[in-house]
Parts: structure tokens; sequence; C-alpha cells
């Protein structure tokens, strides 16, 4: 196991810097100057030959490189352009919005996903089971910017049961604890506000949810077919041993592996994906920082927010991993 | 021999017995001869403006509503389909050729050529597709070419690492041995017998991922990141719709059904074609 993990990191490592050298390099190919970028179309020619002598712009890219990795191990990933504030600064900033969104969404879709998968496997070819996969074929298939806006159609715009965006209603805001709107409304223990937290969170939540919702009633049905097959199900029926306890004690344990590695792998997905999400609600979440800082040419907060992404999405993948190594000691010893 | 070398259109024949198989590929088809007759069955010129019409609901004259300049949304919808063929071809042809040849040369040559290549394919992996795509969108610029040129690259190292599998597999093969054995130079053996013979799963893959293609690109085109406006790009008409959404529903409804109907078609027939292509996933 220790030798699974430390090869884990190793790999982990070169993974690391092929991400930073894409980032740097793809910033690097940028059309123009990014000196005159910085600077507008009023800047002297000796503004210019400062910034770049300053940005090291007249180094030779391997000497750039190394003091762009230098500076962003120190935290320090340039200066935004739009908010003057350091781009990580931005970034982190961002975070806890898209991560409650994205903890939200993988709760929903568990929550119901491995149940129904369960009930679709064990009622195997029944209606239910029909109805079941052509819902998920449907998850699938629905485009998440599609699903946001027909709920908002339903229940903002229509019925007006819940809001139309944001975090809080304006005039509403929970102390800055975490960031996440949730979580602080309930430290607040402000009733109102937890209310008003979990109306806002819920569209959102179940428009993310709809795809990794499919995913996992899909995989869950699928192990839980395979694992009924097993000699070790049979001889338990054989023996008299209960449903329930056929499937929680002698299917769903030998199911949950793959299961749960398809559910953790759908977290760093959810991280990235959520820009959509973000964007229909007007959540000023980190997916919603990077589209605006493209649209608005601010690549520090561009750069920024890649390497943050990439470098969360390759931890978390290997957590999973890890995770799904001490599950299942085969792995490891492969 | 594997079943992936197996001749392909027994396979496909096989593969559209099923009523989910038939079902996709005749929504396929209406889609492509959508894609042909726009001009003869819109009953608008996509782009002619009719403000006194501005965001008028459904009608006899407007099956699908008109949007905030009075166009007709279902003659947008009509000349939607061509960006959104046009974006599968695109995207799905150079994820192919790229991919595609980093994986026939790296499961070929082998040795440090295959390392070098494999690792590339890794880092790419490395990072959430959409984050790579909107890198990618970042440094080329906001525009419908752009976009497609991202998803075409993010869908790269998925055809590389699948036709590396492939080319490993048959090289192995007893025609290929033979091939070399009388002499056949490299590049001969790899065009004429590796690669044909690997090449069918892969054109599975393609028709798998054309679903995804048409939402990855539609989702650029919402985020302002794709096709720009007036074009009738799918994603671009959903992104109106948004701005409308409390008052005409209509704007933002007919598009994205459009998009939903043509990926549920495309899922079907792909996921009927892999189920033949590789049977230990039939289960699922």
């Amino acid at each position: 196991m220790a030798n699974y993990v430390a090869a884990r990191l190793v790999q982990l490592l070169f993974v690391l810097i092929g991400v930073s050298v894409v980032v740097f390099v793809s910033m690097h190919l940028l059309p123009g100057d990014v000196a005159q970028l910085l600077l507008g179309d009023h800047a002297t020619n000796e503004q210019l030959h400062r910034l770049r002598e300053q940005l090291g712009l007249d180094q030779p890219v391997w000497v750039q490189y190394a003091r762009f990795m230098r500076e962003a191990l120190h935290g320090d990933i340039g200066i935004s352009i739009q908010t003057n504030r350091p781009a990580l600064t931005d970034v982190v900033t961002a975070f806890p919005v898209t991560l409650q969104l994205a903890l939200a969404s993988l709760l929903l879709a568990s929550m119901f996903g491995v149940p129904v998968g369960v009930l679709a496997a064990m009622r195997h070819g029944s209606h239910l089971d029909t109805v079941v996969m052509t819902l998920t074929l449907f998850g699938v298939s629905m485009p998440i910017f599609w699903l946001g806006l027909m709920l908002l159609v339903l229940f903002a715009a229509g019925l007006g049961w819940l809001p139309v965006g944001g975090l809080m209603p304006i005039g509403l805001d929970p102390p800055h604890i975490t960031g996440m709107s949730v979580i602080d409304s309930l430290l607040s223990g402000n009733a109102t506000m937890i209310a008003a937290s979990l109306r806002h969170m819920l569209l959102p939540s179940v428009t993310l949810a709809s795809v990794p919702l499919a995913l996992i009633t899909r995989i869950t049905r699928a192990e839980v077919m395979s694992a009924a097959t097993a000699d070790h199900v049979r001889t338990a029926r054989a023996k008299g041993v209960a449903d329930g306890r056929v499937i929680l004690r002698h299917i769903l344990r030998n199911a949950a592996i793959p299961i749960v590695t398809v559910i953790g792998l759908q977290l760093g997905l959810l991280l990235s994906g959520a820009v959509l999400t973000e964007t229909i609600y007007s959540l000023p979440g980190l997916g919603r920082l990077m589209v605006d800082s493209i649209l608005s040419r601010d690549y520090p907060v561009v750069q920024a927010g890649a390497l943050f992404i990439a470098v969360v999405f390759v931890l978390v993948n290997l957590a999973v991993d890890i995770l799904y190594a001490a599950l299942d000691p085969r792995i490891s010893r492969a | 021999m594997s079943a992936t070398v197996a001749s392909s259109p027994g396979v496909v024949r096989r593969a559209l017995h099923g009523t989910g198989a038939r079902f996709g590929l005749a929504i396929a088809v209406v889609f492509l001869a959508l894609t042909l007759f726009a001009p003869l069955l819109a009953p608008y010129d996509p782009y002619e403006q009719d403000l006194s019409n501005s965001l008028s609901p459904p009608s006899a004259q407007h099956w699908f509503g008109a949007d905030q300049y009075g166009r007709d949304t279902l003659s947008r919808i009509l000349y939607g389909t061509r960006t959104a063929l046009l974006a599968i071809v695109m995207a799905d042809g150079l994820a192919l050729l790229l991919g595609g040849s980093l994986g026939l040369l790296a499961g070929y040559l082998g040795g440090r050529v295959d390392a070098l290549i494999m690792r590339i394919v890794d880092v790419l992996l490395a990072f959430p597709y959409l984050l790579l795509a909107l890198i990618i969108v970042a440094v080329l610029g906001p525009s419908l070419t752009n976009s497609v040129i991202a998803i075409g690259i993010i869908y790269t190292p998925q055809y590389a690492r699948l036709m590396r599998g492939q080319v490993l597999t048959v090289q192995t093969a007893d025609f290929v041995v033979a091939a070399r054995a009388i002499g056949a130079g490299r590049v001969r053996v790899m065009l004429r017998h590796v690669l044909p013979n690997s090449f069918t799963p892969v054109l599975v893959l393609a028709t798998l991922q054309s679903g995804a293609v048409v939402v990855e690109t539609a989702g650029l085109s919402f985020l302002g990141l794709g096709a720009q406006p007036p074009s009738p790009d799918w994603g671009a008409l959903l992104a109106e719709g948004h701005g409308y959404f409390l008052t005409a529903w209509w704007v933002a409804t007919f598009p994205g059904l459009a998009i939903f109907l043509v990926v549920v078609g495309f899922n079907l027939l792909g996921d009927a074609l892999r189920d033949q292509y590789d049977p230990r996933l039939r289960a699922r």
C-alpha cells in the first residue's frame, strides 16, 4: 500500500509539472504582447520596455517558466487586470461558491442514484427498470444549461416558488466564515437566513446533479446486477437469508467499491463543470469567474483559475484512487 | 483475434436490431435531412428581423414563436442544425485525426515515442475537459471555429488511447507478421495493414461522442465563447433565451429541445454500436 501511494505521488508530481507547463505555454501563445495588454494602447515605448523587463519577458522562455513556477509556489500568479487584487485571491474567494454547489449536487445525486439503481437492478427487466433506464438516458443527454433554464421557467417565472438566481436575497447576508452561503447561514443560527440560502441552492444543485445522478444510477444498477449473480449470493439465498439482508450484506458490500469510486470521480468533474450552472443562476463561483476573465481578457485570473482547478481536480482524483486501493487490496498489488 | 477486428457491416447490422438503436438512427437521419433541406423547410429567413413581431408567442404564423428581434425561432433552429453538424464533423474529425495519428505512432513505433506521446496524453487527461476547452478558447479567442478546435483537442487523448490499444492488438495478428515477413516497409505495414484494421472501434467512439460534441459546442456558445450573434447556433439561441425566460419561455425552450433530441438520438445509436463492439459492456 505504501509503495502504491508513493508511486502515485511521484506520478502526481509529473502530472502537476505537465499541467503547469500547459498553462504557462498557453498563456505564452496568446495573441499580442502581454505588456501592451496590461498597459493599454496609450502606453509609451519606454513604459512597455520597463514592464517587459519587470515581468521578465525579455528573458529566455525557460527562465520565464522557472520564475513563473517559483512565484506560483509562493502563491503569486499575477495581479488581476480587472480588480487589481492578486489573481489567486479572486480565485480563492470564488471557490467556496463552486465547492458548495458541487457538494450539494453530489449529495443529491448519491442520495437518489444509489437506491434507485439498486431498485432497478433488483427488478431487472421490469417496467420500473425500463422507466429508470430511459430517465438516465434523458439525464445524460439533457444539456444542463437547458435543464436549468426550464427549471427557472417553471419554478421561478411560472409558479414563483423559487428565486431566479443569486446566493442570497438582496440585503440578507450571512456572516462570512466559510464563504459557503448555506454553511454560513447555519452557523449564524438565523432561521430566515437558513431557509433563504437553501431555497437559493435548490434549483442550481438539482440542475448540476442531473448528469451524475444518471451515471450513479446506471453504475449502481450494473454493479448490483453483476454482484447479484455471484456464487456467494446464491449460497446465502439457498441458506434462507432474508432478501433485505442479502442485498445489504452480500450484494451492496461487493458493489460498493466501484460505486464509491464513480461518486468520488464525479466531484472533480462537478467542480470544473459548474460553470454553466453558475451562469444560469448568476452564482459568483469559480467557473463564472473564469469565463468572465476570458471575455474581459484578464489573463492572470484565467491562469490562476486554470492552475487552481487543475490542481484540485488532480488531488481529488488521487484521493479517490488511494481510497479505492485501500478498500480493494487487489489494486495496490497489481 | 478479438471481436474488435470483426468485419463492420455485420456488426453494424446487428447493432441496429434493437428499438432504441432504430429510434436513434431515425433521429440521426431526420437531423441529417434537416441540415440538407433547411432552406426549403424554414418558413422564414433566419436572419430577417421584424420588430413588430418581437417576442411574439407561438402561433400559426410562428410555430415556435419569435425572438427579441422578431426572427422566427423555428427557422433559426432549422438553420442551427447546420452549425451542429459542422461542429460534429469538425471536432470529431480533428480529434480522430490528431488522436488517431498519435495513437497509431505510439502503438506502432513503441519505445520512447510511445512513452513521450502517452505522457502528453496523461497530462491532457489530468485537466477537467471543460477547463481545457476554456483555456484553449482563452488562447485562440471566442468564435465558433475556435470552440470547435477546443472540443476537438479535448477529445484527442481518448482517440489516442483507443487507437494505441487497437494497434497493439492488431500488429501481433498473423497477417501483419506475414506482411512484414514478405518484406513490406514500416510505413506500408502501418498504413495498409494496421490502420484499416484498427479503425472500426475508433469510428464507434466518434458516433458515441457526437452527442457530447453537440452539447459542448452549444455550451461554449451559451457562455459567449463559441458562435457569436447573429449566428443561429443552438447554444447562442439558448443564451438569447436566457435573457427573456421570465416573459418569453419559448425562446429558450425549443432550441434546447432540439439539442436534447439530437443528443438522445446519437447516444442511443452510440450505445448500440458500443454494445456490439464491446460485449463486456452489454450488461450495462
